[in-house]
């Protein structure tokens, strides 16, 4: 269990998220946890709840809500990823996500910047934090660093040749994530384009998708990206991720229609999923996910 | 069968037929990217590291070990011997596999035997052993050298620090784990 000043520390901070969102105008929602169907991910698991399922993320309900015609949406829940667990990882977690129409991830990053200043503000813990014995600055600008960037930099190979190994996930956790957001938080962006199932294709370069990730002191934080608005490309990448799974043994869930429907009134929009109990891990010093929730599943 | 998602640290898993065990383990999975499992893994018979990273969809063999409680009879040049305690079934492990149980090991005394595919690979002494010293110096009163230690000498050749009152011919508790002194056990 987590200690109680971890607990009252994690309490604030949801505070303070709330405190931020809503000054800013955004509606605070709660879209169900229980869902027919999750969008068809091929590293995501979602966890079987009689016939439907819980949800991996409140994604594709809370697009449809931004379809729908609110501008600004956000929603602390709790999210479920079957086999999900190690120090930064339990398969029932909770999860910040916010969705804001007319913006894009560049857009997005810069409102994330404000939110973990406001926070760390609202903590008291002024305009840096100490993780491992290091210093971050929240203050000023972040690093902004393009995907192909951190491999050149900090990679034995290149993109191109690490997905062509298969490799590209490890080659990213191994030798570029521990040099990520240090001495100030990184926002990691561009991805390939095969890694970005929702997320919408650079104008100009289709290689890339619009996504981002927040890293500080190693650690990921924060995934978002511009939307994809075209429900005909969003279909025809969800049929070929459900093909991968099948290959790989998995049974998909049924088509998110209701979803891909609502997609065609969706205009540009950007939106982000952050993981609240990572957030807490930093502000609070602790070194594993175990130790800044009330219970881990072991616990129960 | 094991799946990716068992792994942990302590797990026994076979590889190219030889039992190896979980040292570390340590579970990681970039943003919406592959689970990644990266395991260090000691080789039970050989006691050979190495680290290796798995995915979701590997699949691992049960490494087939038992064990068993053997009595220790006897040593015979480099072979010891034991005995089931329920089959009286004999058999010889050789000193090289016993590594540092040896320094534990008196006879009569019951062990937990490991054995792969029936193979014995060790033995698990009792946590606690007790054991007689058969040399140590003299305890001068007074000794004000400042050590609060002393070298002896128990009965299976073992050499290990205690405290200067232990004398020749007393018995000592040994914690087999750490190899330390434990307590003089009164007689």
């Amino acid at each position: 269990m987590a200690p109680a000043h971890t607990l009252w520390r994690r309490a604030a901070l949801i505070q303070a998220i709330r405190a931020f969102f809503v000054d800013r105008g955004y509606l605070e929602v709660d879209t169900p946890v229980r869902v027919p169907a999750p969008a068809p991910e091929l590293h995501i698991e979602a966890e079987p709840a009689g016939d439907w399922f819980l949800q991996t993320s409140p994604e594709l309900c809370m697009k449809r809500l931004l379809a729908a015609g609110l501008p600004r949406i956000f929603q602390i829940c709790k999210c479920f990823r079957r086999y999900e667990r190690g120090r930064r990882h339990l398969p029932e977690f909770t999860m910040l996500e916010w969705y804001r129409l007319g913006c894009d991830y560049h857009a997005l990053m810069t409102e994330c910047e404000e939110l973990f200043r406001f926070l760390a503000e609202r903590l008291g813990l002024g305009g840096s934090i100490a993780v491992a014995g290091q210093e971050v600055v929240l203050a000023g600008p972040w690093e902004r660093l393009t995907v192909a960037e951190a491999f050149r930099r900090y990679a034995a190979c290149g993109v191109a040749e690490a997905l062509g190994a298969d490799r590209f996930d490890e080659v990213l956790v191994r030798e570029i994530e521990p040099r990520l957001g240090r001495g100030r938080p990184t926002f990691l962006y561009d991805y390939p384009a095969e890694l970005g199932a929702l997320a919408r294709l650079k104008p100009g370069d289709p290689t890339v998708a619009e996504r981002f990730e927040i890293y500080i002191a190693g650690l990921e934080l924060a995934n978002g990206f511009s939307e994809l608005t075209d429900p005909v490309e969003q279909r025809h990448r969800f049929v070929s991720d459900r093909a991968a799974m099948e290959a790989s043994g998995r049974e998909p869930g049924p088509m998110p229609e209701p979803f891909l429907a609502a997609l065609a009134d969706l205009e540009s929009a950007a939106g982000i999923a952050l993981g609240i109990d990572r957030l807490v891990m930093l502000m609070a010093g602790a070194d594993t996910i175990d130790q800044v929730v009330p219970f881990t599943p072991e616990s129960l | 069968m094991y799946s990716a998602s068992d792994l942990r640290k302590g797990l026994k898993i076979s590889i190219d037929k030889e039992p190896y065990i979980i040292t570390d383990f340590e579970f990681s999975k970039p943003g919406k990217g592959q689970a990644l499992y990266r395991c260090k893994l000691r080789n039970m018979i050989t006691g050979n590291g190495f680290e290796r990273t798995f995915r979701s969809n590997d699949k691992f063999e049960k490494a087939p070990l038992e064990e068993r409680t053997m009595q220790f009879l006897y040593a015979q040049g480099d072979e010891f011997h034991f005995m089931d305690t329920q089959s009286y079934e004999q058999l010889g492990i050789l000193r090289a596999m016993l590594a540092e149980t040896t320094n534990f090991l008196i006879d009569n005394m019951e062990v937990e035997v490991l054995l792969f595919d029936g193979r014995p690979i060790g033995i698990t002494p009792p946590t606690f052993v007790e054991l007689t010293v058969t040399k140590a110096d003299p305890w001068v009163k007074g000794d004000t050298s400042g050590t609060d230690t002393k070298p002896v000498t128990v009965e299976t050749g073992y050499v290990l620090q205690v405290p200067p009152f232990i004398e020749e011919g007393e018995k000592i508790q040994i914690d087999t784990r750490s190899g330390e002194y434990v307590t003089r056990v009164k007689s």
